[in-house]
């Protein structure tokens, strides 16, 4: 099994999960009503223990400990997407970026499920179960919304068209994309984008959104080479806020 | 005089029978033998116990207890060398919950997760059985409720709001 090639993989893949978990959490105590409120908090938690399996991967393949991975390395060092690292904005903004996101994720980890890497298949096969959740909570909610008030469509609207680019930026090729393919590890990025939008296709299309053409958009790449946005620094900051106060303490 | 248990008196379901201690701290009704998370109980020619464990769900922060929790009652028991293998090998799901354990659910106030064949249809979700009055005239409010493992439903029935155990 080519190594290098499996590590980045398993960076890009625990990274967008622990960013977006971090992002995820921020809605605790601020959701637009409890059950939000609960139901993106309840997300932060999978997303974390989703990053921590990956990690403890990582870890088997020679990296350092997964809290050491994920709190003493600095923004370019992080191989998630930009689409994660956007602070949580208004919440039609982050409906957007959960149902844009927890889609592709979703059809990532059931391709994983048949992976060449047989410790990753096994996780992958865990954690689709709990990304399915997930996916139903944005649906519901993409659905509801997007077929409802005119602001609210217009809202949704204006976040779908604005997401989109970042969205493009999570199937972001690396150097060892043709290696992934070759080993069997993972499908690609291409053929998982091809799924991704007949998926998202599939629920905007019962509402009011309208898709725009994705040929014609720019995609957002760099998060995978450690190209990150003004966002991502203050992030890591704050999350790794006390384990720096001493990185030893035993919890 | 309470005999003391060596390798050689104790055995696999005596094991299983002492791990039947160890509950859910977050469902205290629950044990962890009829959660499903206990897949197996190896002894080992040292005198030693090795339990393999597999996660609910990956980010539940209750496992480390239940690891703890077992290595405490086996200890209790007098089994000195208690090792735990958490593994993703035969991953749970909530088929894994024994028939005991699905009535000690809906005694405790919790919708026992349904069964389901082979792949998972998450629509299944919206047809709760309400655990206070048996009735199906039920309707999810949210797949997510106040631990991972829960989702939120409301029955039209006796009009109280309920959790499910949701399948997974």
């Amino acid at each position: 099994m080519n190594q290098a090639a499996l590590k980045n993989l398993l960076y890009r893949l625990a990274d967008d999960q622990l960013i977006l978990g971090h992002r995820n959490s921020e809605w605790n105590g601020l959701g637009p009503i409890l059950e939000e409120d609960i139901a993106f908090s309840s997300m932060a938690q999978d997303k974390l223990g989703h990053s921590l399996q990956l990690y403890l991967l990582l870890n088997q393949l020679g990296e350092a400990e997964p809290d050491t991975v994920a709190f003493t390395r600095n923004a370019p060092q992080f191989h998630c997407c930009q689409l994660v690292e956007l602070p949580i904005g208004e919440y039609d903004f982050s409906l957007i970026r959960h149902f844009l996101y927890d889609h592709a994720e979703l059809l990532r980890f059931e391709a994983l499920g048949q992976s060449s890497y047989e410790p990753l298949a096994q996780v992958a096969r865990k954690l689709k179960g709990e990304l399915k959740y997930h996916v139903l909570h944005a649906n519901t909610w993409v659905k509801r919304l997007g077929s409802s008030t005119e602001e609210a469509i217009a809202r949704l609207q204006q976040s779908l068209d604005y997401t989109l680019p970042y969205a493009l930026g999570l199937f972001e090729k690396t150097e060892q994309e043709e290696a992934i393919i070759a080993e069997g590890i993972f499908i690609g990025e291409d053929a998982l984008k091809a799924r991704w939008e007949e998926s998202i296709r599939a629920i905007l299309s019962q509402t009011a959104l309208q898709m725009p053409d994705l040929q014609i958009l720019t995609p957002v790449y760099g998060g995978r080479t450690g190209e990150h946005t003004e966002f991502l620094q203050p992030l890591l900051d704050e999350m790794a806020e006390v384990f720096r106060l001493d990185p030893t303490a035993d919890w | 005089m309470t005999p003391i248990l060596t390798a050689t008196t104790m055995d696999k379901p005596t094991i299983l029978t002492w791990l039947e201690e160890v509950k859910d701290p977050e469902i205290p009704v629950l044990s962890l033998v009829d959660l499903g998370v206990i897949r197996d109980v190896v002894l080992q020619e040292n005198g030693g116990v090795l339990v393999k464990m597999t996660p609910t769900f990956s980010g539940c922060p209750a496992m480390d207890y239940m690891q703890r929790d077992v290595e405490r009652v086996l200890h209790a028991h007098g089994v000195e060398n208690v090792q735990i293998e958490m593994s993703f090998e035969e991953p749970w799901n909530t088929n894994m919950v024994s028939e005991k354990g699905r009535l000690a659910l809906k005694n405790f106030g919790l919708a026992p997760p349904p069964v389901y064949n082979q792949v998972l249809d998450l629509d299944i979700l919206e047809y709760a059985t309400c655990p206070y009055c048996n009735s199906q005239n039920t309707e999810m409010r949210t797949p997510f409720g106040a631990t991972l493992c829960r989702s939120m439903h409301y029955c039209h029935n006796c009009r109280q709001m309920f959790e499910q155990f949701k399948p997974v």
